[in-house]
């Protein structure tokens, strides 16, 4: 990868740059308040690197709560990225040695650049990839640094600020509303997790849950993709 | 010393691989994915992240009002703010600092 390349990326990622850097400090305050020094909010970010469910990680880990529920949780919020890789075969067909890091380094946002911009002019596609990726990843592990650092020098009152989670769910929840044809889906979600609520209680209701919302996307399937849902 | 936040970041890292590279691994070689596969990842992420509110949300309980006041203020203060400005960082940091001063500060 070429300096050239680096400095085509960089602009394009400017947003993400904006995005990240607050998001990981938040990340990392939360690790810090739940008593995890720096070093683990890094290591989660390096290895990890999935903003959503390293949110609801914080929590989990807190909680200490069993492997087997962790693999769970962490499925049930990565599950988009399955889609996000079957749009990036073709893209990614010729990328050689870079491949399996560009697989790895595919968050929404880095999905939201690279599947819908152009390639600026005079850069092999494989090193603009390479770029945007690597450069969204700096962002986000820095962030997260960032937050550590600043949690354990400062003494700040954190309680409450695990709210965060619940605010970037109910952010990235509203935008999807405001695509009419993701109304049906997100009703059927949100029906599916109140009732497992009303019958299994709090602690155990989100693996039903998850159960409840594909057999009824999948009874109601004609349905929705009659209704343009699935256009 | 204690292995439990290793193997927990060792299952988040491997959980996480496999979303993003089963595509990859199953229909690199121009195999067309089912289409239900293909129908679930088109309606699964709305109906995921309408249940992961709930999940967020798991706990209010309305028999004292600093159980449920709280979240239910900022929860619509972040809508509000998103509705109004359109921009995340402002919903996410000005509905959690909210929240932050209502538990701290006014429902003690």
């Amino acid at each position: 990868m070429s300096r050239k390349a680096l400095s085509a990326a960089f602009p394009v990622t400017l947003p993400v740059l904006f995005g990240f850097v607050p998001l990981g400090i938040a990340f990392g305050l939360l690790m810090n308040a739940a008593g995890y020094h720096v070093l683990w909010s890094i290591l989660m970010s390096l290895l990890v690197y999935a903003g959503s469910a390293q949110f609801m990680g914080v929590e989990l880990l807190s909680a200490i709560a069993p492997l087997p529920q962790v693999a769970v949780m962490t499925l049930i919020i990565n599950f988009r990225h399955l889609v996000y890789g079957l749009s990036m075969l073709e893209k990614y067909r010729d990328m050689g040695w870079r491949k399996p890091y560009l697989i790895f380094a595919l968050p929404d946002e880095t999905y939201a650049i690279l599947s819908s911009g152009q390639i600026p002019q005079g850069i092999a596609s494989k090193d603009y990839y390479l770029a945007v990726s690597l450069l969204n990843q700096i962002y986000w592990v820095a962030g997260s640094a960032l937050g550590g650092l600043l949690g354990a020098a400062l003494p700040i009152n954190t309680h409450g600020a695990d709210f965060a989670m619940t605010a970037l769910f109910l952010v990235i929840a509203l935008g999807q509303w405001e695509e009419r044809k993701n109304r049906p889906s997100a009703l059927l979600g949100l029906g599916a997790a109140l009732l497992s609520l009303l019958l299994f209680g709090p602690d155990r209701f989100l693996i039903p849950a998850l159960a409840l919302m594909i057999l009824a996307l999948l009874a109601f399937r004609s349905r929705l993709e009659r209704e343009g849902a699935a256009v | 010393m204690n292995l439990y936040p290793l193997a927990f970041i060792a299952v988040m890292a491997a959980v996480t691989i496999l979303t993003r590279a089963l595509p990859f691994l199953l229909f690199d070689r121009g195999k067309e994915p089912p289409e239900t596969v293909l129908y679930l990842g088109r309606v699964l992420p709305p109906a995921v992240m309408a249940m992961l509110v709930a999940y967020c949300l798991r706990e209010l309980e309305f028999s004292a009002v600093g159980s449920w006041a709280p979240q239910v203020i900022a929860v619509g203060a972040v809508a509000a703010l998103h509705k109004w400005k359109h921009n995340t960082l402002l919903s996410i940091f000005g509905g959690t600092l909210l929240y932050m001063v209502l538990v701290q500060a006014v429902f003690v």
